[in-house]
């Protein structure tokens, strides 16, 4: 069962390292990984989804917590949060499938970013399932590149940092 | 006052009350070690290897029960210190590790001697510093210390810089120490712990499954009071051994691999296991769906992550082993009908206890030809100071010690039980000593693990540490070849050491003094005269070569699936 977890950590040196090495070391999966800084100085923020059993999913937060560097963990487990995700995704663009891939990204309300004779560059936001989507969609007009950020979660009403 | 960094890192050991350290110098300590020179209130031992510092500090640690303290410098110093940290990691003991690094302008550059000692070590600490800044370097020290003592206790590896050694700064020791993401369970909830006595009180084959945890928690006091109010019995693991006295009836010995047979069947039918600082390990529970298949299980561990770790829990209470026992014992004596009616109902599991203590006590067959290895051991016991402290190596002699050296008090085992270091045993018996120069600290090795730190023998004798060497000599490497025999068909590669080192000749070319029995007639005269020397001093003893360890649980089979004779 896939899970989405956000690890609250003192921005210290080697801070990333330690959580996945954690991950490496315990055998336990990271399906996406971002961090970057919140509003509050010192703190970083990571969105880690990762998947396993119960008994796997209740180590993965123990282990997490006895870092000394980890602040908080909250595991949104029960639709709890929001998540988001973006795409920059290169898809190949001519003749035909040019007015094809226009109507797809209008669909999805994603943008346009990179214009060329022979491709389109694409920016889609949204729900991973969202973007799982829209690229099943463009696959097969041409996919070239696609990159992706993994998802970042926020908790819905009082669930969360400090509520 | 305006210190250099190497002082200040001086200063705030002596402020954590540390007297002891273990160092090697080198290019990156070497402005420790000139503030070192001539400095008052620390004693420096030099080892021959910064493993053997490392484990001594360890040892140190455990027989006292303070935070041992190791230096090395940076490159091929600090990848020495590795084997030991990982040592007191597996086993949670407080450490902290000085290590040098190149100075802060060349790390990255692949510097003469620059190794990247925090990555290495990132999955063997508790937790580890890289100091940035003269300015920093006291608040770290104070963090080191607390992070490596409190919660469950482990090294801690601070990597100071050259330059931030030379750089100066006001030395201003922090008073209080605050990690907002650090803040290890103390109190055992006490609802849980309600919880807990009634599901004890309600059971009928109880049995007290002791770890390590409680020596390291200092309840060996408390869990003694808890098993004699309850008369339930106790069996404790390697790391467990003298938390409960080893020649109370109450006593199973150890359970798992080489456990007991009683020890093993107890917890095979026991309807209620409270496992307390202990953490389910491979080789105590044997195959894992097999395991204590009719108890239900209270966990008590100042670490949530080794609840529910191995096996389902049905009532974990997080918190310091000391506090935790203490209120139940406080619970209990307020449950005093139910208390009553719980010891009257528990003779029939004291009589089926002593039936298997009975039918398949830990036993070996003696002779008047050759030595055994359990004799010697059961002399030792016999010959040896009530509070000698015993170090051992890894593999046979270590189980043999297990089973046949009584353990009564805590802090006088010390022996690498995760990990399984050999070339442990020597060097941590040299930090036991170094701590309680006046007690009699003995290691009890075979002839492998004995020669893989083998050249602390001139620390000790350097150092006056009259350490009494024990080699158990059956030129094999015997826990191997045991297995080779038992599931590899006899066949015994690379387990004969063939070339018969001459260990007494070994002692005098480190100045120390050998002992030799080849005979059983010979053993008791050869531990005499051996305890009997004011100084470091080698015992050897010529044993049956073909010995093993029984009774012994096959790796993967169940615990009652035991091989008795072999």
């Amino acid at each position: 069962m896939q899970h989405t977890i956000s690890v609250l950590v003192e921005n210290e040196f080697g801070v990333l390292s330690r959580v996945a090495s954690l991950f490496s070391g315990r055998g336990f999966n990271i399906d996406s990984l971002t961090v970057a800084p919140t509003n509050e100085e010192n703190l970083s923020r990571m969105t880690i989804v990762t998947r396993g059993d119960d008994r796997i999913l209740e180590q993965i937060n123990k282990q997490l917590n006895k870092l000394i560097d980890v602040l908080k963990v909250i595991d949104f487990s029960d639709g709890s949060a929001v998540e988001r995700e973006m795409a920059l995704i290169k898809v190949t663009a001519e003749d035909e499938s040019r007015a094809e891939v226009l109507r797809i990204v209008d669909i999805f309300r994603a943008k346009i970013i990179d214009v060329t004779p022979k491709s389109y560059t694409i920016e889609a936001t949204g729900s991973p399932l969202k973007i799982d989507a829209i690229l099943d969609l463009l696959r097969p007009l041409g996919l070239k590149e696609l990159v992706r950020t993994g998802a970042v979660a926020i908790g819905r009403g009082a669930k969360g940092w400090k509520g | 006052m305006k210190m250099n960094g190497a002082r200040i890192m001086l200063e705030c050991l002596k402020k954590e009350g540390v007297d002891t350290i273990f160092g090697y110098p080198g290019g990156t300590v070497i402005n420790i070690y000139d503030e070192l020179f001539g400095i008052k209130g620390i004693n420096h031992i030099l080892p021959r290897h910064e493993q053997g510092g490392t484990h001594a500090a360890d040892g140190y640690a455990r027989a006292s029960g303070k935070v041992g303290v190791a230096i090395a410098t940076s490159g091929p110093g600090a990848t020495n210190t590795v084997t030991g940290i990982a040592t007191a990691y597996m086993d949670s003991v407080p450490m902290v590790i000085i290590t040098g690094q190149v100075p802060t302008a060349l790390i990255g550059n692949d510097a003469f001697q620059e190794v990247d000692i925090i990555g290495i070590t990132r999955s063997c600490t508790k937790h580890s510093f890289l100091v940035r800044d003269v300015n920093e370097l006291a608040g770290i020290m104070k963090k080191a210390f607390y992070i490596a003592r409190t919660g469950r206790p482990g090294p801690v590896l601070v990597d100071l810089p050259k330059d931030v050694q030379i750089a100066q700064t006001e030395f201003v020791y922090p008073e209080t120490v605050e990690i907002r993401s650090y803040k290890p369970t103390v109190e055992g909830h006490p609802k849980q712990i309600e919880r807990a006595v009634e599901m004890l009180l309600a059971s009928h084959k109880p049995v007290l499954y002791v770890g390590g945890g409680v020596i390291l928690g200092n309840a060996a006091d408390e869990l003694t009071t808890l098993a004699r109010m309850l008369i339930a019995p106790v069996t404790t693991t390697l790391m467990g051994l003298g938390a409960f006295p080893g020649n109370d009836r109450l006593s199973l010995g150890m359970p798992g691999m080489h456990g007991s047979y009683c020890a093993n069947m107890a917890m095979t039918h026991s309807d209620m296991i409270v496992a307390i600082g202990a953490r389910f390990d491979d080789r105590v529970t044997g195959k894992l769906a097999t395991f204590a298949p009719h108890a239900r299980i209270i966990h008590i561990d100042v670490d949530p992550t080794s609840i529910k770790k191995n096996v389902r829990v049905d009532l974990p209470i997080v918190g310091d082993v000391k506090d935790v026992l203490s209120k139940m014992i406080r619970q209990l004596k307020k449950s005093d009908e139910k208390l009553k009616s719980f010891v009257s109902g528990i003779s029939a599991w004291d009589e089926e206890i002593n039936g298997w203590k009975e039918k398949h006590p830990i036993n070996y067959k003696n002779s008047s030809s050759i030595i055994k290895p359990q004799y010697v051991i059961q002399k030792l016991r016999e010959l040896s100071d009530d509070d000698a402290i015993i170090s051992t190596d890894v593999g046979q002699h270590q189980m043999w010690t297990a089973q046949f050296f009584q353990f009564n008090r805590p802090r006088t085992l010390l022996s690498s039980g995760g990990l399984g270091t050999m070339g442990y045993g020597l060097p941590a018996a040299m930090g036991a000593q170094a701590a309680f120069p006046g007690r009699q600290v003995i290691t009890i090795c075979g002839d492998g693990g004995v020669q893989m730190n083998i050249q602390e023998m001139a620390t000790l004798v350097q150092n006056r540490l009259p350490v009494k060497i024990v080699i158990l000599n059956n030129n094999f490497l015997g826990m191997v070849r045991q297995w080779q025999e038992l599931f590899f068909e006899k066949r015994y590669s690379q387990t004969c050491l063939e070339l018969p080192i001459d260990f007494i000749k070994l002692a005098e070319a480190y100045g120390a003094k050998g002992f030799r029995a080849t005979k059983p007639d010979e053993v008791e005269n050869t531990i005499k005269q051996g305890f009997a020397h004011n100084g470091p001093v080698i015992m050897e003893f010529m044993i049956a070569r073909e010995e093993k360890v029984l009774p012994m649980v096959p790796a993967g089979a169940s615990l009652n699936e035991m091989v008795l004779n072999a």
